[in-house]
């Protein structure tokens, strides 16, 4: 089933040309609305005018992160604040949080785009289906439900945790599909298997997957522990949330809505852009967004575009999975975290010397993370109450900032491996291969 | 009439606490006391020495995190409820053990005290003659 055959599966040259109109349309707003976009085009010596059709816009200034970050909170907002109707937020690296506002049209476009993500699965308006993501801040939660409502199927609006109690619902409820990251799948399987229960006692025949990489072998263990076909789902919140792309039956690749967000590859090194079939850094343009349009959004995220026709009738450029990041973000329980916001907290801590190392590792199909820190000599105690309550502290101030719990280890002074240059933070076990 | 304990902050790590023993072999120093605190990734190994600043230079040249704590050794007869009656003095003036260790050896027995009051523990322990060491 196709939600909007119209758009999902327009001509090559009918999607060229509404992009080209599109883009237009976005540059001349951007540029009347966002003065950090005008400074920038007016620095390139380029106009509105200046943008012709969808292939100008290799001319365009890119978008990153810190770009974000250095207009906190509303600096890239184009539409007026009373316009805005919601807010999403995602973790930031030196403690501000990515903002992200949404007008009345800009969650429509959510919801439509969510709705044609849950149909190419094969959701009905007779599923029931749950929604695990976590809601709040996070776009999964929200995201999700509102494209299950729009679609017209019953919504469970079950969250995280209380996974026993959900598994249950999913059975007594009828519930047919469900919407989480893959490694909450895996728990779930888990759950279920120690609830003394089988996958035919429940009578799940979807899923929907995203915020975090995973692998064909995660999908071949979730699909085969829990009975149901597993499907990616992609979005970040920067550009919408989820719902920018997904897969349809084939399972081969993930359908970007590229009427709504443009699809680029750039070679990260020298930002030329890059054609179908090679690898790179995914760019995407917010072509019809209103709260916060972007230009050029660098995802750091590392994948390849394939532009070639799919038996399903799509149209649409489908991405490969992400295979991994041009930056040193790690995906953590679905969870965005830097290096830097944990060196951000230690270095607020005189206890701690500033060194440290992340160990990333996935322990019965739930990502973990350790810190090791490193206690300064002067601050060592005979005391074992103190150390224990020092090692508390670190781990409450890295739980507020990075949203996930973290074990802490404290170490030796000097213990830890000291770099030249650069230092290595990181030492992720997770075997995504 | 109290003593300096070394205090040493040891990763949970195999061969952890036999390189500090080497360390103290080496420049001679010899053991009287010691005892292991444990977390799940930590632990403080406490010692009792007699060359004590010696023991703090050395280990702190091989970058160990070291310090000094103020306890209390006493010394009572290897028999049963010689330590009862002591530890029934302190509660009884309510002073709070943080930690304790003991050895014994013939006749006699080696008890390592960190009280919350060092010196109301002293204090309390003249009182009732017990047996404080100074002196390995």
């Amino acid at each position: 089933m196709i939600w909007n055959p119209n758009k999902e599966c327009m001509s090559r040259d009918e999607m060229h040309a509404l992009q080209s109109k599109r883009l237009q349309k976005l540059v001349t707003y951007v540029y009347h609305n966002v003065p950090f976009y005008r400074n920038k085009m007016q620095g390139m010596d380029l106009s509105p005018e200046d943008i012709r059709s969808i292939d100008d816009i290799v001319k365009l200034p890119f978008t990153t992160k810190q770009d974000l970050r250095d207009n906190y909170p509303y600096g890239l907002q184009a539409a007026p604040a009373s316009e805005i109707v919601r807010v999403h937020a995602s973790s930031g690296t030196t403690g501000n949080p990515t903002i992200v506002g949404y007008t009345r049209k800009d969650l429509a476009v959510w919801s439509e785009v969510m709705a044609r993500c849950l149909t190419a699965f094969g959701v009905t308006r007779d599923d029931t289906f749950s929604v695990a993501y976590g809601y709040g801040l996070f776009t999964g939660g929200l995201g999700a439900h509102y494209g299950v409502e729009n679609l017209g199927a019953t919504v469970i609006p079950a969250s995280t945790g209380s996974t026993e109690k959900h598994i249950r619902l999913i059975r007594d409820l009828k519930i047919s599909g469900v919407a989480c990251t893959p490694s909450y799948a895996l728990y779930m399987a888990e759950t279920l298997e120690k609830m003394g229960l089988t996958k035919e006692d429940i009578g799940l025949r979807i899923g929907a997957f995203g915020a975090e990489p995973w692998t064909e072998n995660m999908r071949k263990e979730i699909e085969e522990r829990l009975g149901l076909k597993g499907y990616n789902i992609y979005g970040l919140s920067e550009i919408m949330g989820p719902g920018v792309s997904y897969e349809c039956q084939e399972q081969n690749g993930s359908h970007i809505c590229e009427d709504h967000f443009y699809p680029e590859i750039i070679n990260p090194e020298t930002l030329e852009q890059l054609p179908y079939g090679t690898q790179g850094e995914l760019v995407f343009t917010t072509l019809t967004k209103e709260g916060m349009p972007l230009l050029r959004y660098r995802t750091k995220d590392l994948c390849t575009l394939y532009n070639d026709p799919c038996p399903c009738g799509r149209t649409a450029v489908k991405m490969g999975r992400i295979v991994g990041r041009s930056d040193d973000m790690l995906i953590i329980r679905g969870i965005n975290v830097f290096p830097s916001q944990v060196e951000s907290v230690i270095l607020t801590m005189p206890e701690f010397e500033p060194q440290y190392m992340l160990i990333v590792d996935r322990v019965k199909n739930l990502d973990t993370l350790q810190v090791q820190v490193e206690v300064r000599k002067d601050f060592f105690s005979d005391d074992m109450g103190r150390m224990l309550a020092m090692k508390k502290a670190l781990a409450d101030k890295l739980k507020s900032v990075l949203s996930i719990s973290a074990d802490v280890k404290l170490m030796e002074p000097g213990s830890i491996e000291r770099s030249q240059g650069k230092g290595k933070h990181v030492i992720d076990n997770r075997k995504l291969v | 009439m109290t003593i300096k304990q070394l205090s040493v902050f040891l990763e949970n790590k195999t061969g952890r606490i036999n390189e500090v023993t080497k360390i103290l072999g080496k420049h001679g120093i010899n053991m009287h006391a010691f005892s292991m605190a444990e977390s799940t990734d930590f632990g403080i190994l406490r010692l009792i020495v007699r060359e004590v600043d010696k023991a703090v230079e050395v280990l702190r040249n091989e970058n160990f995190a070291v310090m000094l704590t103020d306890v209390v050794c006493i010394s009572c007869p290897n028999e049963a409820g010689s330590l009862s009656t002591i530890l029934d003095k302190l509660a009884e003036q309510e002073i709070f053990i943080e930690y304790m260790y003991a050895f014994a050896e013939g006749d006699k027995a080696n008890v390592v005290i960190r009280p919350n009051d060092i010196e109301k523990c002293v204090q309390v322990l003249q009182e009732c003659t017990c047996n404080i060491t100074n002196k390995f």
